[in-house]
């Protein structure tokens, strides 16, 4: 039996349809959440949406929620390219907001000096932070997901322990546990009035091209696809697969480091103890819901950043619990990561759904 | 007389692809039926349809006079048809006897694995057969050929009558594959039916009682050893004429290009697999080595390219000492390899068959400056290899997992000739591939050599080290245990040499 989507190209279906659905069925598994705990679904999700797009600022915030989504999901999204599970985009983006910030209030230069080495900095330390996985990988044959995520505890308490602690990043000049604030200068500045998106969104549609362009136009990306995609026939080409999974983590944590520096430049300005954001491990969804395209990261981001935004509304509003958008990501994963109900429900022929990619599968069985 | 199973009017398609279409069989008791035909023919998706390992879009199943449909190997097993997989399903740290019981222990008391019982059953149904097998021996100590005994064996424990033998014969030596023959001689004996895949035409010539040929998912012919040539089965399997033999002309071999000194290679369990091999390729000839499967060979090939480190010893390319660079550097200087696993370390099938041709100097100009790659000169580069190496696919941007496995190897064949390499080691070369690719991989090894390259063949196909080869090279247990040339090179003698025998 045919249907008139597959008339459409195999990318279509897989960057556009099966994810579409996928979010839709996702919300409906989310519905039945909601009816058994007495509520009315259309109701909280017409609150959502209007928490997430109705009005200019509250479609900012969604914008400025998305932000983060875009970079993390960029790194995670190009670990998987590369066969490697990134799952420690949580604690890369608070190495890239403490060495940044460090930069940003040390530092006293022009906003165009002062931002771009901030940045930088911040790309720099979640490199070398995410690198150091990567090595640990190619040398010792450490799996990446382990060592991320101890990774992750480590940069929470190194960050706690250098803003806390004088004489090293705490503000001599006030009791709270904080950094100094940046130097004003350092501010990402506001793009729309009235609101609080930040020229971080602006950063973060140069980088998905730029993403884009790195894997599938550059030798570096290639190295990281074609080891990746299968490290033995890399390796009899003569590509280094261990130098190739420590620039490929590197380049991750880079755009996770991002995330974070963009975050403190953009919106706090300041950085406190840090408490687990959440953000690393949505990534994660938002790599597997885009299919690891950088293209697709940014609507799957914008989803994101909605159902983060609109999810607090829709509790003010209706009473549902914010925490249902947890059960709408979940599902919205499960369907992604089972391509075989999509394909059923949409009476698909075997071959126009691909499957999801190894590490891609790895990183659904484990989360 | 009843036959053991008839298939009628089998259709089962993939898609576009019509891998089984309307093909009729039947099978005898007390026969050995050869189903011949090539990679793709379909051979293997109707056996999978008779195991119950895919379910056929129509088309009817008649075991032992009864119609049957068959959802799945239990379906399959419990009405007595035992199927031996390529690629063995065995649990290498069990036992021999735990191997074969799997899935049908017997216990007493309940729970409790009554091994006692299972060692003296297995050892029963050995016996009957001739299927020599020590049941308390851990199956990783065994050879492949006594795993491949294990595996009928297992078959023939759960009751099978009707045996699938897929491609038997691939991994075993020639004396092996006479014990296995024998083996099906005695199972054919006592009433049971097997059935044969294959592609090699001798062996179908000496152990088939009837022969079934297809091509495309279509049967061409049924026929017998007596009433058909092996050039007729050729010709059927590919459907045009095919020439057996490697045409060539007397080798005319120059200055040393490649030469291996005293080697040494460890294995991935860091135990000796190459032990001190010394091997010297000139210019203009092809050297083979001849050996089962696993006595270093995969060691040695990946030593040379560069790719395993050697414990001692050195190797030469061109008369420059290689021991200590990268592979990278070794395939830059004159080397070309095609890697004895095709998947594994030949292409990569997501990537497209331009990008597979360039795997070696995606960075090099003209295919890129400084990091961009220029994808036009890719392209146009691939687009003239695909030309010159025939390969039958849309264009460079097809992906390469979609070619059919002749045209993948001819992929790697390409762009490992492409580079105008000064030594080729060629491993495996035709795995895999049907025979038309098999004539033209051969064609071109053959016309590069006679151009001046100096080629070191890795084949577990004794007939391809044989009809290429201009001196043969003997391993066993990582040892070169003969050189032979010329006269000398002779099937039986080195079938004894491979198996480990003293040189005659």
């Amino acid at each position: 039996m045919r249907r008139w989507w597959s008339i459409f190209p195999g990318w279509v279906i897989n960057l556009v349809i099966v994810p579409a659905a996928s979010v839709v069925l996702g919300f409906g598994v989310a519905a039945i959440a909601i009816v058994a705990t007495g509520a009315d679904p259309s109701q909280a999700y017409l609150a959502l949406f209007q928490g997430a797009f109705t009005n200019t600022n509250a479609f900012a915030e969604t914008l400025v929620s998305s932000i983060p989504y875009v970079f993390l999901g960029l790194g995670v999204a190009l670990g998987f390219r590369a066969g490697l599970f990134n799952i420690g985009a949580e604690g890369q983006f608070y190495i890239g907001s403490l060495s940044g910030v460090f930069v940003a209030y040390s530092l006293h230069l022009p906003a165009l000096l002062l931002i771009p080495l901030s940045i930088l900095a911040a790309m720099a330390g979640g490199f070398l932070y995410a690198g150091f996985a990567g090595f640990l990988k190619a040398r010792f044959g450490a799996h990446e997901v382990i060592t991320t995520i101890m990774l992750n505890y480590v940069s929470f308490l190194l960050a706690n322990y250098l803003v806390t602690t004088p004489g090293l990043m705490l503000d001599p000049h006030t009791r709270t546990p904080r950094t100094p604030y940046i130097d004003p200068n350092a501010a990402l500045p506001i793009i729309i009035p009235q609101s609080r998106l930040h020229a971080g969104f602006l950063l973060a549609l140069v980088a998905i091209p730029l993403v884009w362009l790195l894997i599938n136009r550059t030798t570096v990306g290639f190295r990281l696809r074609a080891v990746g995609y299968n490290p033995g026939a890399a390796r009899a080409a003569g590509i280094s697969v261990a130098t190739t999974t420590v620039l490929a983590m590197g380049i991750s944590g880079a755009l996770a480091a991002t995330a974070g520096i963009v975050q403190t430049l953009g919106i706090q300005h300041v950085m406190t103890p840090a408490v687990a954001s959440g953000y690393g491990f949505d990534a994660i969804a938002v790599a597997l819901l885009a299919r690891s395209n950088p293209w697709a990261i940014l609507p799957a981001a914008m989803l994101f950043g909605a159902l983060h935004n609109g999810a607090s509304f829709m509790q003010l509003q209706t009473q549902v619990s914010s925490d249902l958008i947890s059960i709408v990501q979940a599902s919205v994963i499960v369907f992604i990561a089972a391509p075989a109900i999509i394909r059923w429900l949409l009476r698909l022929r075997e071959g126009q759904v691909a499957k999801v990619a190894i590490t891609e599968r790895e990183a659904i069985s484990s989360v | 007389m009843t036959a053991a199973l008839e298939l009628r009017g089998i259709v089962k398609t993939f898609g576009e692809l019509r891998a089984n279409d309307g093909v009729d069989l039947a099978v005898e008791w007390g026969r050995v039926h050869a189903l011949l035909g090539e990679n793709g023919a379909g051979k293997s998706t109707l056996m999978n349809v008779v195991y119950g390992l895919t379910t056929p879009d129509s088309g009817e199943i008649v075991f032992d006079g009864r119609p049957v449909v068959i959802h799945g190997p239990q379906d399959a097993i419990r009405l007595g048809i035992g199927m031996v997989h390529q690629h063995f399903m065995l649990i290498p740290p069990l036992t021999v006897a735990e191997n074969i019981i799997l899935g049908q222990e017997i216990t007493s008391p309940p729970g409790v694995i009554d091994l006692e019982t299972a060692g003296r059953q297995v050892s029963e149904l050995s016996q009957r057969y001739g299927l020599e097998v020590p049941p308390r021996a851990r199956i990783e100590s065994l050879s492949v050929g006594v795993q491949q005994r294990v595996e009928i064996l297992k078959a023939l424990y759960r009751g099978a009558r009707l045996l699938i033998l897929d491609e038997p014969t691939a991994v075993l030596t020639p004396q092996e594959i006479k014990g296995l023959f024998e083996i099906i001689r005695n199972l054919v004996a006592e009433g049971n039916a097997v059935i044969f895949i294959t592609h090699k035409l001798g062996e179908v010539m000496e152990v088939a009682d009837a022969i079934t040929v297809m091509r495309r998912g279509k049967v061409v012919d049924h026929t017998t050893p007596q009433q058909s040539t092996p050039a007729d089965l050729a010709r059927m399997m590919v459907g045009r004429p095919v020439l057996l033999r490697v045409e060539k002309k007397p080798a005319h071999p120059g200055d040393v290009r490649l030469e291996v000194k005293g080697l040494v290679v460890h294995d991935d369990r860091k135990q000796v697999a190459v032990d001190g091999v010394d091997l010297d390729v000139r210019s203009g000839e092809i050297v083979g080595i001849a050996g089962v499967e696993g006595n270093g060979q995969n060691e040695l090939v990946e030593a040379i390219s560069g790719l395993r480190p050697a414990v001692s010893g050195q190797v030469l390319i061109g008369g420059r000492d290689v021991t200590r660079r990268s592979a990278k550097s070794r395939l830059h200087s004159g080397l070309s390899v095609i890697p004895p696993d095709r998947h594994r370390q030949g292409v990569i099938l997501e990537l497209p068959i331009a990008d597979n041709l360039v795997l070696e100097d995606f960075d090099q100009p003209p295919f890129a400056r400084w990091i961009l790659r220029n994808l036009r000169a890719v392209f146009d580069y691939a687009a003239a290899l695909i030309k010159q190496f025939d390969i039958r696919a849309a264009g460079p941007a097809e992906p390469t997992g979609s070619l059919s496995g002749g045209n993948q190897q001819k992929v790697v064949v390409a762009r490992e000739l492409g580079t105008n390499p000064e030594v080729l080691v060629a491993a495996q070369p035709t795995r895999g591939v049907d025979v038309g690719s098999i004539e033209f991989i051969h064609r071109q090894i053959v016309d590069q050599r006679d151009k001046g390259l100096a080629v070191l063949l890795v084949s577990s196909e004794l007939d391809e080290v044989l009809s290429l080869s201009d001196r043969v090279a003997v391993v066993y247990r990582g040892r070169v245990v003969a050189i032979l040339e010329g006269e000398e090179i002779d099937r039986d003698r080195i079938g004894l040499l491979m198996a480990g025998g003293a040189a005659a």
